[in-house]
Order: C-alpha cells, then sequence, then structure tokens
C-alpha cells in the first residue's frame, strides 16, 4: 500500500472527530488491551496515548513475539549457537532477549558463536546453502504471522534437498493466548484490539469466542491513528451497551475468512502443540511444532533439546505487564536495573514491548 | 604495482614508497605533502578546532559515496561545527592484505576530490597493511584542524530557552543507504547517502550570522540522539514538531518496511543549527541558496520546561518522548 494512500488514516481532523467522539461514550473507566507490538508502538509513537480521555485506560497485551519468548527457549538458542557446527539464523529483535542466566544472542555472538542476523527466513536457506559444512538454524519464533511464510520456507527447503537446514519452531497462537488471559482471575480487561497482521491469516472467526464466552468485544484494525480511534469508537459503543461484537474494521488488509492458503502451508507443516509464554507459563495448543514428515528439519529432534522450564528472572513483572495487571512504570526495575540498553525482561528488549515503549515514548 | 595489496606495501620499504608516490602524491596532490618529510610543518594562529574520527563501513563503496570521501567529509564536517575553517588533515589507513589495488585507488582518488572539494589539504599520512582477516577490507582514520571563525564559538552546551532549532535537511538519507546496501534489499525509489563537506555552508552561516549558538551534525544516533544530547549539555528542553522534519518519501517507506525510524538514522551531511529566534529566517535563507541546505527548515524551539529532554509534537497533536537510541536499531520480526 503505498504511503500517499495511507495518508487519510492519518488526517488529524477525522482524528480529531473520532477522538470527541470517543470522549462523549467513555463515562468511567474502559480499559482495552491491544494484543499485537505493532499497535503498542503506534498508539505511543503517533502520540495518540497522549490524547486519549482519562478514563481510557491503555493496556499492551501478549502480542509481541520477542516478549512471549520463554527465558528456556532463548537459553536453546544460546546453547544452539555456541555448537561449533552451527550456525543461528536469527530475526534481529531476538539478539538483545536474556535467557535464564542472563545471557543473550548478542552476547554468545560477542563470544565468537555464529549467530546471523536474517530479514527473512529464505535467506536463512540461502546461508545453509553457502555453508554446506554447517547447519543452519533458523529460530522459528513468531505468531500465525511469520508461521506461514517459515513453513514456505521447510517446503522450499525439501524440495532442494538441504539436510544442513534445521528450524526451531517455537511459534506461538494467539487466540488460545486470549483465552488463557481471559481465564486469569487477576486480569481485567473491557475490549481487544485484535492484531491486523496476525488477523489477515486467521480472519475474525478465532475471536469470536471472547464476545461469545467472556463478553468481552473485539476489533481487527490497522495501525494508523484512524483506524485504531475508529476501533476504539467501535469498542467504546459495544461496551456501553452492553452488546459484545467481534468486528473487522480492517478489510483493506484483513478479509472476514483469513488467507486460508496461507493457513494451509502452515497445516501441511507443522501441528499444534503446547506452548511456554513468558509470563503466561504453559498454554495448551498454543504452539507450532514441525509435523512429523518434516523431522529432518526440525532442531528439537536434529539435536535431541529439550526445553526445560527455568525460574523466572528475579525481580521482572514482565508477566504482569502482559496481563495488563501492571504498568511498565510499575514495576520496581522499570528505568533502574531495566533499560533498554541492559534489559531485565523482554518487554524492555523489544522494540515492540510495552516497556520499551514506555521508555521511549512517554514523556512520565 | 600488484593488482592486489600486499603485506610489502606496509612494510616502509620500496614498495611503501611505490604506494605513497604512485597513489596518494598523485591524488593528494599539495605542496606540504610533497615534501615527504616524517611531519607536516603547519601555520596555524588564533584558537585552532581539531578533531578525529576513524571510519569503518560496510560496504565501502555504496550509493553516493565510498570510504574515503566519508573520511574526508566526516572530520571536516565535526571541525566545521565549531564555526571553524577545516585547514588541514591527516589521513591514517589500515588495509587488509588482499584488498584489490583498483578499489584502493578508487578510495584513495575519492578522498583527493573530496578534499579538493573542502578546500583542505592532507598533510601528513600511514598504511599499514595488515594479515588477511585481521581488519574489514580497510579502515582509515583522519584528524582535521582548522582556524575558529566564529566567535563566540556556537557549543552545544549553547541551546538557550527560545532558540530555534533548525535542519539543513533531509533526515535519514545515508544510514538507510548503507542498511539498504549492506543487506541487498531494494527500495522503491534509489536512497542515496547524503555525505558532503558541510564547511562552505557553514562558514557562510557563521560569518553572517555570530548569533549561532550551537551547530552539531547528526551522524551516528540520528536527529533524536543528537537533539538530545544538546538539550542534557544545555540544561534545557526541546519541542520539536515532527511534520516539520523533511524525510524523503523513499527513506520514510524504507524505513517502514525495515521497521527503522528516520530521525535515528545517521546523516552524513546535514546540520542542526540552533540560534535566536530574530535570526532563524535569515538563517534560513543562507542555508537555501546553498545546494546542500536546499531543503533546510525550522523543525522546533527550545523550552525551559523538560529540561534534559526532547519532546516531539505528532501531526496529530499529540505529544510524546524524543529519546536517545539505544543501542543500534534491529530489524523487527513482523
Amino acid at each position: 500500500m503505498s504511503l500517499k494512500l495511507l495518508d487519510e488514516f492519518r488526517n488529524p481532523e477525522l482524528c480529531k472527530g473520532l477522538l470527541d467522539k470517543l470522549h462523549s461514550l467513555v463515562d468511567r473507566e474502559f480499559r482495552f488491551m491491544e494484543v499485537c507490538g505493532t499497535h503498542t508502538v503506534a498508539i505511543f509513537q503517533s502520540g495518540l496515548r497522549s490524547l486519549l480521555p482519562e478514563q481510557v485506560v491503555h493496556l499492551s497485551g501478549p502480542g509481541c513475539p520477542v516478549c512471549v519468548t520463554h527465558e528456556s527457549e532463548v537459553n536453546a538458542f544460546i546453547d544452539l549457537a555456541e555448537r561449533d557446527d552451527v550456525i543461528v539464523a536469527s530475526f534481529g529483535d531476538l539478539m538483545r532477549v536474556p535467557g535464564s542466566r542472563g545471557r543473550s544472542l548478542k552476547k554468545a555472538q560477542a563470544d565468537g558463536a555464529a549467530v546471523e542476523v536474517v530479514y527473512s527466513p529464505p535467506d536463512a536457506l540461502k546461508l545453509a546453502a553457502a555453508n554446506p559444512g554447517k547447519t543452519v538454524v533458523f529460530l522459528g519464533v513468531g505468531f500465525e504471522t511469520t508461521a506461514p511464510t517459515v513453513a514456505g520456507t521447510l517446503l522450499m527447503a525439501r524440495e532442494q534437498g538441504l539436510k544442513n537446514f534445521k528450524v526451531l519452531s517455537f511459534h506461538k497462537l494467539v487466540p488460545p493466548a486470549l483465552v488463557a488471559l481471559m481465564t486469569d482471575p487477576g486480569v481485567r480487561i473491557d475490549a481487544f484490539l485484535m492484531p491486523g497482521h496476525v488477523s489477515a491469516i486467521i480472519g475474525v472467526e478465532p475471536y469470536k469466542v471472547v464476545a461469545e464466552r467472556f463478553g468481552k468485544s473485539s476489533a481487527v484494525t490497522g495501525f494508523e491513528p484512524a483506524d485504531i480511534l475508529g476501533a476504539l469508537v467501535f469498542l467504546a459503543e459495544h461496551w456501553k451497551s452492553g452488546q459484545p461484537a467481534a468486528a473487522n474494521l480492517y478489510p483493506r488488509v484483513v478479509r472476514d475468512e483469513g488467507n486460508a492458503k496461507a493457513r494451509a502451508v502452515m497445516d501441511q507443516v507443522f501441528e499444534t502443540t503446547d506452548a511456554l509464554w513468558r509470563g503466561l507459563g504453559m498454554i495448551p495448543r498454543s504452539g507450532l511444532e514441525l509435523r512429523s514428515e518434516f523431522e529432518p528439519f526440525d532442531a528439537k529432534k536434529a539435536f535431541d533439546l529439550e526445553i526445560v522450564e527455568s525460574p523466572a528472572l528475579p525481580g521482572c513483572r514482565c508477566g504482569d505487564v502482559l496481563k495488563g495487571k501492571l504498568r511498565p512504570d510499575q514495576c520496581p526495575l522499570f528505568k533502574k536495573a531495566c533499560t533498554p540498553a541492559s534489559p531485565v525482561g523482554p518487554c524492555m528488549v523489544s522494540t515492540e514491548g510495552s516497556c520499551a515503549a514506555y521508555f521511549k515514548y512517554s514523556m512520565d | 604495482m600488484s593488482e592486489k595489496v600486499l603485506l610489502d606495501y606496509g612494510s616502509g620499504g620500496r614498495a611503501s614508497q611505490r604506494l605513497v608516490s604512485e597513489l596518494f602524491l598523485k591524488h593528494f596532490d599539495n605542496p606540504e605533502l610533497e615534501r615527504l618529510n616524517d611531519a607536516a610543518r603547519l601555520d596555524l594562529q588564533g584558537p585552532v578546532a581539531m578533531s578525529t574520527d576513524s571510519f569503518t563501513v560496510d560496504p565501502i563503496f555504496f550509493p553516493g559515496g565510498d570510504i574515503g570521501r566519508l573520511a574526508v567529509h566526516g572530520t571536516v564536517n565535526d571541525v566545521a561545527m565549531l564555526g571553524a575553517e577545516p585547514q588541514y588533515l591527516t589521513c591514517g589507513y589500515i588495509i587488509e592484505e588482499g584488498l584489490p589495488m583498483d578499489d584502493l585507488e578508487r578510495i584513495v582518488a575519492s578522498m583527493g576530490e573530496a578534499a579538493r572539494h573542502a578546500g583542505v589539504y592532507i598533510v601528513t599520512g600511514d598504511t599499514k597493511v595488515v594479515p588477511r582477516g585481521t581488519v574489514d577490507k580497510i579502515f582509515i582514520n583522519t584528524t582535521g584542524v582548522g582556524r575558529i571563525v566564529a566567535d563566540p564559538m556556537p557549543s552545544g552546551d549553547r541551546a538557550t530557552p527560545g532558540d530555534a532549532v533548525l535542519v539543513s535537511g533531509t533526515m535519514g538519507d545515508h544510514g538507510l543507504t548503507i542498511l539498504g546496501t549492506r543487506e541487498g534489499l531494494s527500495f522503491e525509489a534509489a536512497v542515496q547517502s547524503d555525505c558532503a563537506s558541510l564547511n562552505h555552508l557553514l562558514l557562510k552561516l557563521v560569518r553572517a550570522l555570530p548569533s549561532v549558538h550551537v551547530l552539531r551534525d547528526p551522524t551516528r544516533g540520528g536527529l533524536a540522539t543528537t537533539l538530545n544530547e544538546i538539550a542534557i549539555s544545555s540544561k534545557a528542553g526541546m519541542e520539536i514538531d515532527e511534520q516539520s522534519i523533511p524525510v524523503r518519501p523513499e527513506v520514510a517507506g524504507g524505513c517502514s518496511v525495515l521497521g527503522l525510524d528516520p530521525l535515528y538514522l545517521a546523516n552524513e551531511g546535514k546540520f542542526i543549527c540552533i540560534l535566536p529566534e530574530a535570526d532563524a529566517e535569515k538563517a534560513l535563507e543562507i542555508m537555501r541558496q546553498d545546494e546542500l541546505g536546499r531543503d533546510a527548515c525550522r523543525v522546533g524551539t527550545v523550552t525551559e520546561a523538560n529540561a534534559g529532554k526532547v519532546s516531539l509534537v505528532t501531526p496529530l497533536g499529540g505529544k510524546r518522548l524524543l529519546n536517545m537510541l539505544e543501542g543500534e536499531q534491529l530489524p523487527r520480526i513482523c
């Protein structure tokens, strides 16, 4: 989509109208959660956060793939990277995430481990082709948005017969995490902004459970200020009328039924499994692992990796932040022991993490 | 000379001499260097500005420039930011054995051209060649000196509440070009480095307007980081209007794809100028008359409130912190 086309969704007049509407709708505390790191950043970066009515409480949920990557998964990345026969290929924003032993891929790299930052999974495939003497392991982290591309890359690897390419799949699924969140007794959320990118793959159907089972509205929306404000007005209206609904307010990118082709590729390669989420713990059927016919490409099998749940980092409250129970600046480590330069928890590492966004953009 | 740079060329013997006479003297042609003494003799009077910088860029050739040009422009600009007239440069090379001689000549020729354009002499230098793998192709250090013309001298701690904050042109061109070339990414439209020597324009500016309080070039860390440094040194706040910051559409597009922010990307041919409100229009007029300041504009105001912090007013009218860069910018997952 061209930037010009997006200009109308940034129109200050349009946004002002929507803000006025929101002001008139919200007469008591209204707590909304976004479940996508790109929304987190968009709300801060556009200055929208400073313009929201005081009673609108903005919470950032478990929507940043880096933030929910469990410390024991990071330990596994580092263990692999430190093997002489392995080159680890990773997305850039995983580099600084600390594992439970306080080490990160970046530190391992400085100590001589072979870690290559790639921009897309097929780049890792090229890396494998160029390094036949090594095993290239791609770190499969991300939600439904990333998983189809990784699945497509695995199909390519099989076609090319690349024996030295593996994927360590820690992909996670958004809908099971929402259910886990809503069943947590301490969580107070009135409505959800649903992720634009993830929904382009899974569609709107999986969110209906939030309305039907938990009585909360949700809206899939884009990342421009008018997208977000339009969705907030919709959510506030339904919250006020007591009629929960699940809407797709991002039809220029998301089809209600999602992208069946991408899901088919994903299903061909992956199957669901229980997964560990940082801060949320084990969530049943919330992760993706390689199907048995892709075993030759499965790093877990090839290196006999067992992911042992390690204890949470001492003092880190990322889990409570991800559940919307705690504002980043309420964490005792925030801006003290934990800064983007030396992060303790993942919410501070990822540029799309809520603590990092708070640190970077909040005037408080 | 051989097709590749060999260890011999850094030995100090005949091979080194050949490199000096056939390459450096040819391209850096100036009377002081030709004497080939152990040191250069300089004529300097009054207060002098001095700056040094080491250049290690991957790739060494990129759209809009190369490591050689960058090494001249970078140091010339640092000296010029004190309201000084850069006069002399030194130049030290650490070269990886096996670098194609053609590449070295291209770099040296480009430095010669950049120095002539900036009006500085490269008066002394050194070359070391190290075994393959111990450096990445070529590292260059340059040190520059020049007479300070501006009185009082512009300085990063002189931003004063009420001052206007100006930038000389578009932000992020160099940083995005380097990241894009390094990763082999192609963008919708060609982006290229803005690498240029700003000394002629800066001298015009400080000669016409002695009221200039601060001149800084937003190189590594970009505009956001440099503004924060100024706010901290000056113990003042800053309010920047996001909409008025010039960014090329192709740079904005490339950044949005990669999850980068142009306000944190390096510039190599731009400067920030902070001066009293009353002289802002005059400064912009001078800047815009020059090719290198064509897109100059005012981006904000120095404030008494929020000392040490920079706030950004967004197009929506919201306000948020514009913080310093933390570590390097890394491309994101999704």
